[in-house]
C-alpha cells in the first residue's frame, strides 16, 4: 500500500510540474497522470491533460508492451492506472490483473472470481464486462453472474463480494461500477430477457446493499418521492412506473441499467440511462412504459430521483437510453448553461439541462427514419407513423437500427476544442414483430430482426460534433461500426480502434489520421492514456472482437442466418474474413 | 422378552465381564453411572447399526444403454456405440413444423436464432458441442448443458420435445428433406430446411472462454 501510495504521489508531482508548463489554456485542468476510473473523470469525458503525444509527434507511436488476458471474448473493458499498477478485467469469466508498469506488465496478481459459468447463457450480447473502478485502495467490478466485488488493490485479495442479481431471472451484469461517496453504484443488464431494472448502491465498505432504485413499479420501488421534480408535464404523476403498462407488465419491463453513470459534485446528482422496455415488441406493451429509455438524476446518497427525461416513450426499437450523459458547461443561446451532452442511441445529440432535464436541443448525428424529431416544447420525440412495428408485418428501412446510432461505445469531450468525439455505427434494419412468451430466464424479444447498412452509407464511422453549432465537424467513415470507445488528449490527439483491428490515432482539430496500428484482432474496447514511472505518456487499449456488433466472430455464428445475434449477424457476414478471437492488452508510447 | 430387559441383561453381562480385572472404586463408579448409561443407551444402539453390505446394489434407474454418447472416444478395442434412436418426428411435416412452433414458442429462437445463434451456438452449422444424434439433441434440452444451456426438464412435455428435436436437426439437414419445412411465414431469414444441404455433422469443441 505504501509503494502504491509513493507512486501516487510521484506522478502526482510529475504531473503538477508538468501542468505548470504545459496547460497553459485555462480550461484545461491539471493531470495527475493516472486513469482511475473507465470514464477518466466523474464527468465522463475522457479527456486527459497530457500532452506528450501530439499531433507532430503521434506518427512515431509504437508498442511499448502487451499481454494477453488469456480470454478470447469481447473484451470491452478500459485498463486502469492507479500509481505503478495497471487493472485490467476481462470478460467471463471476469478475471482482474494488476500488471506492473515498472515491469512491463508483468502480472503483479490475478483475481478470479469464478463466476457461475451458466450465466453466459444469459447474457445478451457477447460475455463482455466494461471494467472496473478505482477508490481508496480499493477496485470494484461486477461479474457476468451479478455479484459485486471489491478487491484490495495492492493485494489482490477479495474484501468483499455480494450478489445482487439472479441469473435465473435473466439478470446479468456487465456495466462498470461508479464510486460516489463510498456508494458503489451497480446496475443490472438482461432487458433482453423481461428481467425488472434496477440502479443498486452497495457500501464500498461493508458490501451491504444500501438502496435500490427500481426502473418500474410502484413509486416507493423507484424512489420518487417528495423531491422528484421532471421538467416535463408527462413525466408527473403518482406511479406512472406502473401506470404506463399494462396490468402489471412492469414485473418484466425491462428498463434495465448496463451503461454509463456521471456524476455532477456541485448538485450532488448522479445521471444514469435506462434501457429498452420489456419485449421488444411495443405492440404487446401500450403505453409510455415508465421509466425505460430515460435518464434518472438521483442523489447517490439516498438514491431519491430529483428529474427524468425519457428519450423514447414507448420504445418500438429497442433503443435504449444507457448512453453515457457527459457533465459539460455550454454556451447556450448566447448563455452559458450546466447541460448533459449525450449521443444517443435514436440518432440524436441531446444538450440537456442538467439541473432541470430540459431539452435544450436534440439533433440528428446519422441518417434517421424511425423518428421526426423532437418536440421542444413537450420533450417528446415524434415517432414515424410508417415504421411503427406490426405483429406479422416487416417494416422496411428503420433507421437506426436496433443497436442505434451509437450503442454502449463512449464518446469523448475535449475542452480544447470543444467537440464531441463519437465513436459510431450507422446501420438500419427490417423489423417484424412476432408473438412473444414469457418464460422466466429466457429471452423474451418478439421480434425478427435483419440489419444492414443504413442508406447505403458504409457501417461505422468516427466524427466530431460541435453540439453548440449542432453540426458535424468532421468525419472518418469505417466498413464495420466503430465500436470501440474513444478518448480526447491535451495534446489534440484523440484514439479510437476498429472492428478490422486497427487502433489509430486523429488530429483532434480536423480528423486526419495520424497514425494507426494493426493489433491481432478487432477493437471494441476502451483505450485510456496514462503518465508511466518513466514520466513519459502511455496510451493502453485491449484488442479482442465480440460484444454484439462481433459476436458473429466470438461467438462462431452462422450469418446464413440474418436474424442471428438479433439480426446483426446480417450486417457482419463478412468480419470472419477480417478478423479472428483474441483478448490482448496493447500500451503503446513514443520512442 | 421384551426389548428393554433385553438391554438390561447384555448391560449386566458387560459389567460383569469387565469387573474381573478391575479395581474396586471404578466398578463403584461404573455402577454409579448405570442409570446414564441405561438412559444413553438406546441412542448408543441407534446410532451403531452396521453398514448393511450386500454384493449387489440396486442401481439408480438410469441404464448405461439408454445414454447418449458424447464422446468420439471409447476405450479398447470394441466399440459399444449407443443404439441409435430414431425419430419418426423426422419423417413427418406436420411434427417438424410443431417443433418450429414449439421452438419460437420456448424461445429456443432467442438465443439459437433461426438457425445462425446469438447467445446460445448456431443450429444449422456442422459444429456440434453435445452430439447431433436424436437422443443426444433430446438429452441436451432435457439436461441442459454447463455453458449456459438451460434445462428443459419437466417444462416441455414429451411429445413437443421430439418434435422440437426434429425441427432442431433439419436446420442443418439431418432429417428427411421431403418432409422438412419448406418456407416460412416471417421475415426473410435462413435458407429453409428443406434446402439445406445435408450435413456431415462433427463435434466441437465446448465454447472457450
Amino acid at each position: 500500500m505504501l509503494n502504491l501510495l509513493l507512486g501516487f504521489a510521484s506522478i502526482a508531482c510529475a504531473a503538477v510540474m508538468l501542468a505548470g508548463v504545459a496547460f497553459a489554456q485555462p480550461s484545461t485542468p491539471a493531470d495527475d497522470g493516472q486513469w482511475t476510473m473507465p470514464a477518466k473523470n466523474f464527468e465522463n469525458t475522457r479527456y486527459s491533460g497530457l500532452d506528450q503525444i501530439k499531433i507532430n509527434n503521434a506518427r512515431d507511436l509504437r508498442v511499448a508492451w502487451t499481454f494477453s488476458t488469456g480470454v478470447n471474448k469481447g473484451q470491452e473493458a478500459a485498463p486502469l492506472v492507479v500509481g505503478d499498477s495497471m487493472y485490467v478485467v476481462t470478460p467471463y469469466p471476469n478475471i482482474l490483473y494488476a500488471l506492473d508498469l515498472k515491469q512491463n506488465g508483468a502480472v503483479k496478481w490475478k483475481f478470479e472470481p469464478e463466476p457461475a459459468a451458466a450465466a453466459q447463457g444469459v447474457a445478451c450480447c457477447d460475455v463482455v464486462n466494461r471494467g472496473c473502478f478505482f477508490d481508496k485502495g480499493k477496485i470494484f467490478f461486477n461479474t457476468l453472474d451479478d455479484n459485486v466485488c471489491a478487491v484490495d488493490a495492492n493485494s489482490g485479495k477479495l474484501l468483499w463480494k455480494t450478489k445482487v442479481g439472479e441469473i435465473n431471472k435473466g439478470e446479468t451484469m456487465t456495466m462498470a461500477p461508479l464510486v460516489v461517496h463510498d456508494k458503489v453504484l451497480v446496475g443490472n443488464s438482461g432487458g433482453e430477457f423481461g428481467v425488472r431494472g434496477w440502479l443498486t448502491a452497495v457500501d464500498a465498505n461493508s458490501g451491504k446493499i444500501a438502496w435500490r432504485g427500481y426502473s418500474t413499479g410502484p413509486d416507493a420501488d423507484c424512489l420518487i418521492g417528495s423531491e422528484f421534480k421532471p421538467f416535463y408535464e408527462s413525466d408527473r404523476g403518482k406511479d406512472l412506473g406502473v401506470k404506463s403498462w399494462p396490468p402489471d407488465h412492469w414485473q418484466i419491463g425491462g428498463a434495465t441499467v448496463w451503461g454509463w453513470i456521471s456524476y455532477d459534485a456541485a448538485q450532488n446528482l448522479i445521471f444514469y440511462g435506462t434501457a429498452n422496455p420489456g419485449t421488444w415488441n411495443p405492440e404487446l406493451r401500450p403505453g409510455d412504459n415508465k421509466w425505460a429509455c430515460g435518464v434518472f438524476a438521483r442523489n447517490p446518497d439516498t438514491g431519491q430521483a430529483r428529474w427524468f427525461y425519457q428519450w423514447n416513450p414507448h420504445d418500438e426499437f429497442d433503443h435504449d437510453g444507457v448512453n453515457e450523459n457527459i457533465v459539460v458547461d455550454l454556451q447556450v443561446d448566447g448563455r452559458t448553461r450546466k447541460t448533459l451532452l449525450a449521443a444517443q442511441r435514436n440518432g440524436y445529440v441531446y444538450v440537456l439541462d442538467r439541473t432541470t432535464g430540459e431539452v435544450l436541443s436534440a439533433t440528428p448525428f446519422i441518417r434517421i427514419t424511425a423518428s421526426k424529431g423532437v418536440d421542444l416544447k413537450t420533450g417528446r420525440i415524434i415517432p414515424n407513423e410508417e415504421k411503427k412495428p406490426q405483429i406479422g408485418k416487416v417494416i422496411r428501412d428503420v433507421a437506426p437500427a436496433s443497436p442505434g446510432a451509437k450503442d454502449w461505445q463512449p464518446c469523448a469531450w475535449s475542452p480544447r476544442t470543444h467537440l464531441l468525439y463519437i465513436p459510431h455505427q450507422n446501420l438500419a434494419m427490417d423489423y417484424e414483430g412476432v408473438e412473444a412468451s414469457y418464460i422466466e430466464g429466457t429471452p423474451y424479444l418478439g421480434v425478427n430482426v435483419k440489419m444492414y447498412g443504413n442508406g447505403g452509407g458504409k457501417r461505422g464511422e468516427y466524427c466530431a460534433w460541435d453540439p453548440v453549432q449542432k453540426k458535424k465537424v468532421w468525419a472518418i467513415e469505417e466498413d464495420f461500426p466503430v465500436w470501440s470507445g474513444t478518448l480526447a488528449t491535451a495534446g489534440d490527439v484523440t484514439f479510437y480502434g476498429t472492428m478490422d483491428g486497427w487502433f489509430k490515432a486523429v488530429n483532434a482539430k480536423t480528423g486526419e489520421v495520424l497514425w494507426q496500428f494493426k493489433t491481432g484482432s478487432g477493437i471494441i474496447g476502451q483505450p485510456t492514456t496514462f503518465l508511466g514511472p518513466d514520466g513519459k505518456q502511455y496510451v493502453a487499449v485491449l484488442s479482442g472482437v465480440g460484444g454484439w456488433a462481433g459476436a458473429v466472430v466470438s461467438g462462431d455464428l452462422d450469418a446464413r442466418d440474418p436474424t442471428a445475434a438479433l439480426g446483426f449477424a446480417n450486417a457482419m457476414k463478412d468480419l470472419p474474413q477480417h478478423t479472428a478471437k483474441g483478448g490482448t492488452l496493447y500500451v503503446f508510447a513514443l520512442p | 422378552m421384551n426389548q428393554e430387559s433385553k438391554t438390561k441383561r447384555m448391560v449386566g453381562t458387560a459389567l460383569r465381564f469387565r469387573s474381573h480385572g478391575v479395581a474396586h472404586p471404578t466398578q463403584s463408579f461404573v455402577r454409579s453411572c448405570m442409570p446414564y448409561f441405561l438412559v444413553l443407551l438406546p441412542f448408543l444402539f441407534f446410532s451403531c447399526e452396521r453398514e448393511e453390505r450386500t454384493l449387489v446394489v440396486q442401481p439408480p434407474s438410469a441404464q448405461e444403454a439408454s445414454l447418449p454418447q458424447v464422446s468420439d472416444l471409447a476405450p479398447g478395442p470394441q466399440h459399444n456405440k449407443a443404439p441409435s434412436v430414431s425419430n419418426p418426428d423426422e419423417n413427418n411435416s406436420w411434427m417438424m413444423a410443431e417443433g418450429k412452433r414449439f421452438y419460437e414458442a420456448y424461445n429456443c429462437v432467442g438465443c439459437h436464432a433461426h438457425g445462425g445463434g446469438g447467445m446460445g451456438p448456431p443450429l444449422m452449422d456442422e459444429k456440434w458441442i453435445y452430439g447431433h444424434e436424436p437422443q443426444q439433441v433430446y438429452a441436451t434440452i432435457v439436461e441442459g448443458r454447463p455453458n449456459g444451456m438451460p434445462s428443459f426438464r419437466g417444462k416441455i412435455s414429451n411429445d413437443q420435445l421430439w418434435e422440437i428435436v426434429a425441427y432442431v436437426r433439419s436446420l442443418s439437414g439431418l432429417t428427411n428433406q421431403w418432409a422438412a419445412n419448406a418456407r416460412d411465414d416471417h421475415i426473410k431469414g435462413a435458407p429453409p430446411p428443406n434446402s439445406v444441404p445435408e450435413g456431415t455433422p462433427h463435434n466441437s469443441s465446448e465454447p472457450q472462454p
